[in-house]
């Protein structure tokens, strides 16, 4: 049990390289005026 | 920049940027990560020795080094996917129905609702095309969405009405599922567009300010009278009518406003739920942000993520859209390199049939695409736009933020900086501001076993 550090989330963005890209995820403006959306807030669709 | 470390609310934290992991630190790993670049212990060591005992430094290595086999720290850096295609599909369409609106809102880029030009409304002709335009051009793609916006796309249901029979029936023929959306001010809402709404599916975001003098000031009709009454009046009698789902509320803030927090929680005092605010993006006028309000506004984003949580234990939270990270099942990088699409895989289409990049960059002509008549003309602007990501632009790459932000608003970069490749700084400086927000919250609800 790490002591001084805890993880929050085991990810590997690196893994999506293969198998992402299928597209089907939403667009997503961040501008003031639309529902205003960064991506990393995004679920992916798959 | 390959980690970003940092501390808010009590929380030292650490992000990953190349893999996504997100860590909470206590002080000694926190004052370690200041000098650890994944090689260089014994740098470590000699700076942190007249702070912390040797035992505990070498454990705190340790357990870096153990993070970084797992590539949970310092990952290696991303390249472009080869799932990334050049040939974009399109994704989504903003249909301007209605170039005209019943408000007239201090900040609106689209100069009180006709974007610099005649008053128009979009002929239902135009809207079937874009429909057929956007099925054309989604390839594989099952999902296509339209948002139906304005100007205030309600001063043209005839159009909004008819494009969604026609979708419907297109959808039958072709197998393709439309979603559709629509932002609308809240002023016309009545009992028979509701019904309409809901039957129809149609997700809805609603325009308001917040606080009634804040709102009002900035959103007037135009006679200069304040519309907060209709507005909550409208919205709310949409939103009981869904059982409080498929909406969302949301806001500008401004100069006038940088107490921006007390907005969003009148909005939920009012009884919504789902919510956003957004820095109005303006040059040079009185209610312009500038970096002379950046601490004031950061500040104000950590009252926000405070009540946020605070409410949320209470029971009675609320959803703030820019706090809604997703930490474990985030989109792929294929997406967080195309961003928001916009002149590749988003387009927006005026009432003549012009296609733009975006809603905000309708009315800068010389970024016209094509029309939704004859399709693409101009396949050197989509291509610039689906090459402008963050992994090509020389601030992005270095940015911790870039695989979150995905690179900003090509609006405003071309606004204030002439080119799409250069990113708008204010925004960016807000951007990675919610973001730490988001991650701290993020890991309160994680620690809690809360985090969805
Ligand atoms: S637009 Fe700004 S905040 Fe976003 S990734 Fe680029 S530099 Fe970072
Ligand atoms: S360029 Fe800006 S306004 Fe346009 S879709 Fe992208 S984020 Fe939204």
């Amino acid at each position: 049990m790490a002591k001084h550090i805890t993880t929050i989330n085991k990810v590997s963005l690196q893994k999506t390289l293969q198998t992402g890209g299928c597209g089907e995820c939403q667009a997503s403006c961040q501008s003031a005026c639309k529902t205003s959306c960064t991506v990393g807030n995004q679920v992916c669709a798959k | 920049m390959d980690i970003h470390r940092f501390f808010i609310n009590g929380l030292y934290l650490v992000l990953d940027v190349n893999s996504g992991a997100l860590h909470v630190l206590d002080k000694p790993a926190y004052d370690a990560l200041g000098v650890f670049d994944g090689t260089n212990d014994v740098e470590v060591i000699n700076t942190l020795d007249n702070c912390y005992d040797a035992a505990t430094i070498e454990e705190v290595l340790n357990e870096l080094r153990d993070l970084k086999e797992q590539g949970l720290l310092f990952a290696p850096a991303i390249n472009t996917p080869i799932s990334f295609s050049d040939k974009p599909l399109v994704k989504s369409l903003c249909l301007h129905v209605a170039h005209d609106c019943n408000l007239r809102c201090g900040y609106c880029f689209a100069g009180t609702g006709d974007f610099g030009h005649d008053r128009a409304l979009m002929p239902k002709a135009v809207a079937e095309q874009a429909v057929d335009f956007i099925i054309a051009n989604s390839g594989a793609r099952k999902n296509c969405e339209l948002d139906f916006f304005g100007g205030e796309p309600l001063l043209n249901m005839e159009t909004v009405r008819h494009t969604v029979n026609y979708v419907r029936r297109r959808e039958a023929e072709t197998g393709k599922v439309f979603k559709l959306t629509l932002t609308t001010n809240a002023v016309l809402l009545d009992t028979d567009i509701i019904d309409f709404l809901n039957r129809e599916n149609i997700s809805v975001v609603l325009s308001m300010d917040g606080r009634n003098e804040v709102h009002d000031s900035m959103r007037p009709y135009a006679d200069g009278s304040g519309s907060y009454a209709d507005v909550v009046a409208g919205a709310r009698q949409l939103v009981e009518s869904r059982n409080n789902q498929s909406y969302y509320m949301r806001g500008t803030f401004t100069a006038y406003n940088l107490d921006f927090a007390a907005d969003v929680i009148a909005m939920a005092e009012q009884g919504f739920s789902q919510l956003s605010v957004e820095p109005v993006i303006a040059k040079e006028e009185d209610y312009a942000l500038s970096e002379a309000h950046l601490p004031a506004i950061f500040a104000e984003y950590e009252v926000l993520a405070k009540e946020y949580l605070e409410r949320r234990n209470a029971g009675r939270g609320f959803e703030f859209f820019h706090f809604n990270l997703n930490l474990t099942n985030g989109p792929c990088v294929a997406k967080r390199l195309s961003g928001c699409g916009a002149g590749h895989e988003y387009f927006a289409v005026t009432p003549e049939g012009d296609l733009y990049p975006c809603h905000q960059f309708v009315g800068r002509e010389k970024y016209i695409v094509g029309n939704v008549s004859g399709g693409i003309k101009r396949s050197d602007i989509v291509k610039q736009f689906r090459q402008s990501h963050v992994l090509n632009k020389s601030e992005c790459r270095e940015c911790w933020a870039r695989f979150y932000c995905s690179g900003g608003c090509h609006a405003n970069a071309e606004l204030f900086n002439a080119s799409i490749d250069k990113p708008y700084k204010l925004g960016c400086e807000l951007q990675k501001k919610r973001l730490e927000c988001a991650l701290m919250i993020q890991a309160y609800l994680v620690q809690k076993g809360e985090a969805d």
